[in-house]
C-alpha cells in the first residue's frame, strides 16, 4: 500500500497528446474498412401520431446502401417496458425506433445508411414522413394533470411512485419554525466532448460493436436482450472515451440500432452523432422538481423534514434508481429525528432523463442543503452554526439514517470547522457586513455546503498475469473515460508486485478480454475495480513467493519481496536473489496469473464540506464565483494528481448547473438549444481556480480503505454555490432563486423582493 | 470537385475535394489525421482548432478549399524529432488532460495565445481559451500548464532558425 499519497503523473498522456486518443469515430480498422455511414431521422415535433412514412425518394437516391424504419425491426424481441407493474402497468416501452408515436424532439424515427459522410443528411431529409400533432406534455409540473397522456393505454403520466401515503404531518407539529418550498432541481444535458459514437460490423456468425461506453460487458448484454441474438455471439470493444457522465452507461437505442443495421445489412457501419443530435437524443440528467419541508426549535435543532420529488422522466423512463436514490440520501449529514421521502415518477415529452455525474445524490443534496439555509434564515442564525449543531456526531458511526442508509464513516462536523477555518469565514463576514453597510453595487455571497454522498456498492472482476518476461497485465472490468485508471491500476500492482509501471499493461473495455464486468460509474472504480486488482495482484504475488522458494529451496515463509527492486530473495540474504522472469520461467506455464472478484455488500459515503465566495452585480444580476474551497474526504488517497482532477472537474459541472446551464422547452416541447452557442456550457473564464483540502477517513468495507470520488465535486458544490448567491442579495429580501441562476433570474428576485418590501411597509 | 494542395504537418497533399467539404473531415477522413476531433460542429468547442498560416482557426468551420496552397499544422505536427513541444510536457506534468478529446485543440489554441502573449496572466490565459471547451478538467490544471509552458519558454535560449516557428 506504499503507493498511497504518491503524485504520479499518468501514463495514459502519451497517445493523447502526441497523435491523439483512438475514439470510436477515429478508428481505421480493417473491418470498418468501406463502412456505410447511419444518419437518423429524427422527429422535429414533441408529441405525435406517425401518419405515414415514405422512403422511397431516400432509397432512389444513388448513394444510398439501405433505409430502415420501425416496419423493418421485425423479429426482434418486444422492448422491454418500464417499471414495477403495481404502477405502470408495463405500459412505458421505449422501441428502437419509433413506428406509431413520436413523444420527444430527436425520437429516431428511421436511418439511412450512406457510401459517404456527407451524403447522410442529404438522404435523410428526402424521408418523408408525416405526424399528425398532439399536445405536448412540458414539464413535470403539467405530465401530472394528466391531461395530455404519453401512453394513452397506461392511463396516466405517472410511471413510478412511492411512500408518499405515509406522510404524517404530526412530525411537524412541536416545532418552533416550519418553511416549505419548492425547488427546482433543472434538467440539464450531460455534454461530453465527444457524443454517442458507434461502429459495428457483421461477419456472419459474430456481430464485433464499437461503442463509446462507460460498460463494454453491459452493452453486450443490452444488444443480445434487445436484438434476440446470444451474448457470445457480439463482442463490444470501448476505446478511448471522450467523456462519459453518466450519459454512456451501457448502450442506448440509437446505438443498438446501429448494431441492427450492421447485422441487418451485413455492411460494416459508423455513426457518430452531431453535437445538434446530441443536445436532444442523448440522455440527460437531474430535472427534479422537490418540495421540502423543514421544521425545527430557535436554538437551531432540526427536528423534522420531508422531501417530496417528481422525478422527470422525458417521453421514456430509462432509470428506476434516481427518484430513491434521492430519497435515501435526503436527510445528508444531520440527525434528524423525523424524516419523510417520496416520490413520483412521471413522463414528459422531453429527452429521456437518465443518470448524470452524481445521479440522485446532487438533487438530494441540493435539496436539503438549500432547506437548511431557508430554516437558518427563518430563525436568524448563521447557517454554518446550524449545520454545526445538526451534524451527525463523529462518535456516532456507523450511522443509520431514517430513510435506511448506512453510513459507514464521517467527520462531518471536522470537515465544516476545518473549511471555515481555511476560509476564515469570520473575516468574510465582516467583509460582506462592510459591504452591506456601503450600499456597494457588488453583494458579496458566502454559501455553505456540507455533504454525504453514496458510492460504490456491487462488485468488479479483475485479472493481473506477469509474464516470462516480468511484464504484468491488468484485465479490469473497470474502464476509463478520461479518469486514468491505466495509472491507478498500474501503482497498485506495482505497489503488490515491484514491477514498474512502465512494465505494467492496462487492457479494459473488451468482452472478449473480459467477458465479465460491472464497469465504471457512481464514483466505484478504485474502491471496487482498484480493490479487484489489488487482490489478483497479491494473490499473483502468494503464487510467486511458492514458485520462488522452490526456487530457492527454503520454506515460503523464509522468501520475501523486495518491492523497491522488484526481486525475490530469501529473507536476510538479498544475495540470493530472483527476477520475476526467472520465477515466472520456473513455472513452466509462461505466466502467474490469477482473477479476482471484489464484491462490497454496503456502498460506501464520501463526505465533505464546500464554501463558495460570489459576487452578484445587484444591478445587471451577473454572478462571479471568486473563491471556491472544499474540504473533500473519500478515505485514503491513491494518486492526488487524479483525485483532484476528479474533484475539479466536477467542481466545474456543478458552477455550471447552477449559473449557466438549463434544457428548456417552449410550449410545444421544442427544446430551445440546438448547439453549443445556445446551450450554456461553462469556460474557463467563467470560474475560479478552486482551493483544495482533503481529508482521509477510512472506510471497512473494501481493503483498501476508499471511497469514490468522481461526483463529489458535483454534488458539494452546487448548493454552496446556489447558497452564495441567495447569500448576497438575502439582505435586499431574497430567500431563494431557482438554477441556473442567470443574470436575468437574479436580477428580477432582487425586484421581487423589492416590491415585496414596499407593499409590506 | 476542386483540386488543392495542402501541406500538413511539414508533408504536402493533392486531393480533389467536394466545395463543401469541412476541413476538419478532409483532415480525418481523407487524410487519415484523426488527431483532430470534432466536438460540436458550430465553432464553439474548440475540439477540432489547428493552425492555418500562421493563425488558429476551427476546422469545423473552414472549407477544405479554402485551405488550398496552405500550410496547416496540427496536435499531430508539433512534436519535433521525438522531442514533445513544451506544451505536450506541461500538459502532461500537470494534468491537464483527462479523456483527451478537448486536448489537440486545446493545445493548438494555448499556442496561438503564446504566439501573441509569451508571458499571459492566469485571467489571459482564461479569457483566451473561451473558445475551447473542457468537460473534464474544470481548466483549472490546463490553466496552470499553459502559464508552466510559458514560463519554461522564457527560461530557455531562443531555438535555431528552422525550428519551431513560436
Amino acid at each position: 500500500m506504499s503507493a498511497f499519497g504518491t503524485r504520479v503523473n499518468r501514463v495514459e498522456d502519451q497517445r493523447l497528446l502526441t497523435s491523439g486518443g483512438v475514439y470510436v469515430d477515429d478508428l481505421r480498422v480493417p473491418g470498418l474498412r468501406g463502412a456505410a455511414y447511419v444518419t437518423f431521422v429524427r422527429s422535429p415535433v414533441a408529441h405525435a401520431v406517425i401518419t405515414r412514412i415514405d422512403t422511397s425518394r431516400a432509397r432512389a437516391h444513388p448513394r444510398v446502401v439501405a433505409v430502415y424504419t420501425a416496419a423493418d425491426l421485425t423479429g426482434l424481441p418486444a422492448p422491454r417496458p418500464f417499471g414495477r407493474p403495481a404502477h405502470s402497468g408495463g405500459f412505458f416501452a421505449e422501441p428502437l425506433l419509433a413506428g406509431e408515436k413520436v413523444r420527444f424532439v430527436g425520437e429516431p424515427v428511421a436511418v439511412v445508411l450512406t457510401e459517404a459522410r456527407y451524403d447522410g443528411q442529404d438522404a435523410a431529409d428526402l424521408v418523408d414522413v408525416e405526424y399528425r400533432r398532439l399536445p405536448a406534455v412540458v414539464g413535470p409540473a403539467q405530465a401530472l394533470h394528466d391531461g395530455t397522456l404519453l401512453f394513452e393505454e397506461a392511463g396516466s403520466n405517472l410511471a413510478d411512485q412511492r411512500d408518499r401515503d405515509t406522510y404524517d404531518d404530526t412530525v411537524f407539529d412541536g416545532a418552533d419554525v416550519v418553511v416549505e418550498r419548492e425547488i427546482v432541481n433543472q434538467r440539464v444535458a450531460c455534454v461530453p466532448m465527444e457524443g454517442r459514437a458507434t461502429a459495428a460490423v457483421f461477419d456472419g456468425t459474430r456481430l464485433t460493436v464499437w461503442h463509446s461506453s462507460q460498460n463494454a460487458q453491459r452493452c453486450r448484454s443490452t444488444l443480445a436482450e434487445s436484438l434476440g441474438i446470444p451474448a457470445e455471439a457480439i463482442r463490444v470493444i470501448v476505446p478511448d472515451v471522450g467523456g462519459g457522465f453518466g450519459a454512456k452507461i451501457g448502450i442506448d437505442r440509437d446505438a443498438i440500432v446501429v448494431a441492427w443495421a450492421a447485422w441487418r445489412s451485413g455492411t460494416a457501419v459508423r455513426w457518430a452523432e452531431s453535437r445538434a443530435e446530441n443536445l436532444v437524443a442523448m440522455t440527460q440528467g437531474r430535472a427534479q422538481l422537490n418540495r421540502v419541508r423543514i421544521g425545527g426549535r430557535r436554538d437551531g435543532t432540526i427536528t423534522a423534514y420531508r422531501l417530496d420529488v417528481v422525478q422527470d422522466a422525458g417521453a421514456y423512463p430509462r432509470t428506476s434508481t434516481l427518484a430513491p436514490v434521492t430519497c435515501t440520501m435526503a436527510p445528508g449529514v444531520y440527525d434528524i429525528p423525523q424524516v419523510q421521502t417520496g416520490y413520483r415518477v412521471v413522463v414528459t415529452n422531453g429527452t429521456p432523463v437518465n443518470k448524470y455525474r452524481g445521479a440522485g445524490r446532487p438533487e438530494a443534496t441540493a435539496a436539503i442543503e438549500r432547506a437548511v439555509d431557508l430554516f437558518a434564515a427563518e430563525i436568524g442564525m448563521d447557517p454554518a452554526e446550524v449545520r454545526r449543531r445538526n451534524v451527525i456526531a463523529a462518535d456516532a458511526f456507523p450511522f443509520r439514517t431514517g430513510t435506511g442508509a448506512l453510513y459507514d464513516s464521517g467527520e462531518y462536523g471536522a470537515a465544516l470547522d476545518r473549511l471555515l477555518g481555511a476560509a476564515a469565514y469570520p473575516r468574510l463576514r465582516a467583509e460582506q457586513a462592510a459591504r452591506r453597510d456601503k450600499g456597494c453595487v457588488n453583494a458579496l455571497g458566502i454559501g455553505i455546503s456540507v455533504y454525504v454522498e453514496m458510492t460504490g456498492g456491487g462488485g468488479e472482476t479483475a485479472r493481473v498475469t506477469v509474464d516470462g518476461r516480468g511484464h504484468a497485465t491488468v484485465l479490469t472490468g473497470s474502464s476509463t473515460q478520461g479518469q486514468g485508471h491505466g495509472t491507478a491500476w498500474s501503482m497498485l500492482v506495482e505497489a503488490e508486485l515491484g514491477i514498474p509501471v512502465d512494465r505494467i499493461t492496462v487492457v479494459h473495455g473488451d468482452t472478449d478480454l473480459i467477458p465479465k464486468a460491472v464497469g465504471t460509474y457512481s464514483s466505484r472504480s478504485l474502491q471496487l475495480g482498484g480493490s479487484a486488482v489489488h487482490q489478483a495482484a497479491a494473490d499473483v504475488r502468494n503464487q510467486a513467493r511458492w514458485h520462488a522458494a522452490g526456487l530457492l529451496a527454503v520454506r515460503e515463509s523464509d522468501v520475501t519481496l523486495d518491492v523497491a527492486s522488484g526481486t525475490w530473495h530469501v529473507a536476510g540474504d538479498p544475495g540470493r536473489s530472483l527476477t520475476w522472469d526467472q520465477v515466472v520461467g520456473h513455472t513452466g506455464a509462461g505466466s502467474i496469473r490469477a482473477d479476482a472478484e471484489f464484491a462490497s455488500e454496503r456502498p460506501t459515503f464520501p463526505f465533505g464540506a464546500h464554501l463558495s465566495v460570489v459576487e452578484v452585480d445587484t444591478e445587471t444580476g451577473m454572478v462571479t464565483v471568486l473563491r471556491h474551497m472544499t474540504v473533500d474526504d473519500a478515505g485514503p488517497v491513491l494518486n492526488p494528481v487524479l483525485a483532484e482532477g476528479q474533484r475539479h472537474g466536477g467542481i466545474a459541472q456543478g458552477i455550471a448547473q447552477v449559473l449557466f446551464e438549463e434544457v428548456r422547452y417552449d410550449a410545444d416541447g421544442n427544446p430551445l438549444h440546438a448547439t453549443l452557442a445556445d446551450y450554456g456550457a461553462v469556460a474557463a473564464a467563467d470560474l475560479p481556480d478552486f482551493e483544495l483540502e482533503a481529508g482521509e477517513t477510512p472506510t471497512d468495507v473494501n481493503p483498501l480503505g476508499v471511497k469514490g470520488i468522481g461526483e463529489a465535486g458535483t454534488i458539494g458544490s452546487i448548493p454552496a454555490v446556489q447558497n452564495a448567491v441567495i447569500d448576497a442579495v438575502a439582505h435586499l429580501g431574497v430567500r431563494h432563486i431557482d438554477m441556473p441562476m442567470t443574470p436575468d433570474r437574479v436580477w428580477a428576485a432582487i425586484g421581487e423582493a423589492g416590491t415585496e418590501r414596499r407593499s409590506r411597509r | 470537385m476542386n483540386r488543392i494542395s495542402v501541406n500538413v504537418d511539414g508533408t504536402t497533399y493533392e486531393d480533389e475535394v467536394e466545395p463543401r467539404l469541412l476541413l476538419v473531415h478532409y483532415l480525418r477522413d481523407r487524410l487519415g489525421l484523426t488527431g483532430t476531433q470534432n466536438g460540436c460542429d458550430t465553432g464553439n468547442c474548440g475540439a477540432c482548432t489547428v493552425d492555418l498560416d500562421g493563425a488558429s482557426v476551427k476546422s469545423c468551420s473552414v472549407l477544405a478549399v479554402q485551405a488550398d496552397g496552405g500550410e496547416v499544422t496540427t496536435l499531430q505536427g508539433l512534436a519535433r524529432d521525438g522531442e514533445w513541444h513544451p506544451l505536450q510536457r506541461s500538459f502532461h506534468e500537470r494534468h491537464a488532460l483527462q479523456c483527451g478529446y478537448c486536448t489537440p485543440g486545446m493545445i493548438m489554441a494555448a499556442r496561438d495565445l503564446l504566439r501573441d502573449n509569451p508571458d499571459p496572466s492566469p485571467q489571459e490565459v482564461r479569457n483566451s481559451l473561451r473558445g475551447n471547451l473542457c468537460r473534464c478538467t474544470g481548466y483549472q490544471n490546463i490553466v496552470e500548464a499553459v502559464l508552466a509552458a510559458a514560463a519554461a519558454r522564457e527560461s530557455v535560449p531562443a531555438p535555431a532558425a528552422g525550428g519551431e516557428r513560436t
